[in-house]
């Protein structure tokens, strides 16, 4: 018998997630206004009927630009964690098929990599590469490989013993047949449920870095962005730093219910912090 | 005890080498010429010549490299472009304030997450048990840069309580503590709570109910401090993840500490300061991880000399 509590998780998980792509597919319906165009007349304005959360110091919609938002978000969270889960899937499926010295260089490699905390990386890289979201990617994804290598390395080791593999390999099925067409696929179900995490986590460090000033440049719409423009208003205009962190916090509520269930529900077992 | 704690420091070396050469490598990483980067493309030729050999970038890289670590082992991280001072000295001053910031968030975080955690193994299933999961999930999923505001928002400017931002009496430490200790709490509780539970479900426990121990007793004499091991671990860990916040934590109130000199270092590109920033703050999570190591040894003996025999 599954708890309640945890089908009800998932169901609300899967739900504030589809939200969220219906709200990145249609923005341009969505959103009252553009999200660029300016109003320096009513800059800081509160909320009001005709723009429901309010403008920012550049008179802009800041409903609209959270809604735009949403796209800068999940674009940089699906891009992370498609290039971080190929190349770390890739990685760390064939150290543990190969085992041996590869096995043990790539883990060693690994472990240096995930000794420094990923935060500290990711400010280091982009903040030599240049602000751009483009390299906020590439600094994630340089750092965010190292959980899924891990997770696949394990997997594989564990599968490779399994008697469907000895039986492929008495049947002389050759060694890179097995990895791909009998061991890969049962990776597809641990991998997602770290991705959900791994997306989730993607877009709080996306956030993190444009609020250092290191990631989306005017004016795209981010959501790290609108919080490090609603600093120094904090006094005056508290609307410019309420909604876009509100906005933030459901999604990442959302992606951890939904990693969570899919997790209960898939029966994975807890993968490795990332 | 000592015996591991050398040891322990030993192992430290070589991931500190790792760090020392990411940092090294960092300069090499600036998209084109960082000389060019620095001064701008209209900088006269001998101005950037000049700039070239103060880096050492006219020198070949086993050279550089070298010359990168011997001065790193006198504690000399090079001087700063935009200030002309030491690296290392900018750096002295800003240490005690992030210092400070840190170990009160980690006081912040192990004065939330002990007693809930213990709360919630001790009735599992009550509402004490749902809060702290509930206070888990909002500590994961509310972020830093966002918390912080808010709580000035709410504590500084509605209702007066608490500076703004700056540093200088304890009024001023209290939010920036509690911003950047909040999320660590959170996995603490977590962690606490599922540790304790396990040693609940030990034989000796059982034992120790069965001689008449009360349940208080058994909770602070067997179980907590058997509970310690993996939440120690993971203190040690998540420092370091606390010393990258306080990135975040120092931007949003102004705090005048490692985190902000990096930043304003990255936006005046002021590589050695960026270098000797990261630097910094490796050094700083390597040392927590080492400490969190051998405090292990002593909370379980098992460990410590296990750890002592049988580590490469």
């Amino acid at each position: 018998m599954r708890p309640p509590v945890a089908a009800l998780r998932l169901r609300l998980g899967a739900t504030i997630v589809a939200g969220l792509l219906v709200v990145a597919a249609a923005a341009a319906w969505i959103a009252p206004y553009d999200p660029t165009t300016q109003v320096l007349a009513e800059n800081l304005a509160p909320p009001t009927a005709a723009h429901l959360l309010g403008q920012d110091k550049l008179g802009r919609d800041i409903l609209a630009r959270i809604v735009y938002g949403t796209r800068v978000s999940l674009a940089v969270g699906v891009v992370t964690v498609l290039v971080s889960l190929g190349i770390g899937a890739a990685i760390g499926a064939l150290a543990g098929f190969a085992g041996g010295w590869v096995d043990e260089i790539v883990m060693r490699a690994i472990d240096v990599l995930l000794a420094f905390p990923g935060l500290l990386l990711a400010i280091a890289l982009t903040g030599i590469l240049g602000p751009s979201l483009r390299n906020v990617v590439i600094a994630l994804c340089l750092i965010g490989w190292t959980g899924y290598a891990r997770l696949a390395r394990s997997e594989v080791v564990r599968l490779r013993e399994r008697e469907f593999v000895e039986a492929a390999r008495a049947l002389g099925v050759p060694e890179r047949r097995i990895l791909v067409r009998h061991v890969a696929p049962l990776l597809a179900t641990p991998m997602l449920v770290q991705a959900t995490f791994g997306m989730a986590a993607a877009i709080v460090a996306e956030a993190s870095l444009s609020f250092l000033g290191l990631g989306a440049q005017p004016p795209t719409p981010s959501w790290g962005a609108m919080l490090n423009d609603g600093r120094a208003f904090v006094l005056v205009a508290p609307h410019l730093t309420v909604f876009p962190g509100l906005a933030i916090f459901v999604t990442v509520l959302g992606l951890t219910f939904l990693g969570d269930g899919l997790r209960d529900r898939l029966d994975v077992r807890r993968p490795t912090e990332l | 005890m000592l015996r591991l704690a050398l040891r322990r420091l030993a192992l430290a070396v070589p991931t500190m080498l790792a760090a020392a050469t990411f940092v090294f490598l960092l300069i090499h990483l600036v998209p084109g010429d960082p000389v060019d980067v620095m001064l701008g493309e209209s900088a006269a030729r001998a101005d950037r010549e000049a700039l070239r050999r103060t880096l050492g970038l006219d020198r070949p890289i086993a050279a550089q490299y070298a010359a990168f670590l011997s001065g790193l082992a006198r504690g000399d991280l090079g001087r700063s472009l935009v200030h002309g001072t030491p690296v290392a000295r900018l750096l002295a001053d800003r240490v005690p304030a992030t210092a400070e910031l840190t170990f009160a968030a980690l006081a912040v975080a192990v004065a939330l997450a002990l007693p809930l955690g213990l709360a919630a193994a001790a009735r599992p299933g009550t509402w004490i048990d749902r809060g702290s999961v509930g206070v888990a999930l909002l500590g994961v999923s509310v972020p830093s840069f966002w918390l912080g505001p808010m709580l000035v928002i709410l504590f500084a400017i509605d209702l007066g309580w608490l500076p703004v931002s700056g540093r200088g009496t304890w009024a001023h430490l209290v939010l920036p503590a509690a911003t950047l200790g909040f999320g660590m709490a959170a996995i603490l509780t977590r962690m606490t709570r599922a540790s304790v539970l396990e040693c609940l479900a030990e034989e000796y426990v059982r034992t120790a109910r069965a001689k008449g121990v009360s349940r208080a007793g058994i909770l602070a004499r067997h179980a907590l401090r058997n509970a310690l091991a993996p939440v120690v671990t993971i203190l040690g860990l998540q420092f370091g993840a606390l010393l990258a916040g306080t990135v975040i934590t120092e931007t949003i109130f102004a705090w005048p500490g490692l985190g902000r000199l990096l930043i304003d270092a990255i936006n005046q590109r002021d590589y050695p300061v960026v270098q000797g920033c990261i630097l910094a703050i490796a050094a700083g999570f390597v040392a927590a991880n080492a400490l969190a190591d051998v405090a292990n040894g002593w909370l379980d003996p098992r460990i410590g000399a296990a750890a002592a025999r049988a580590r490469p």
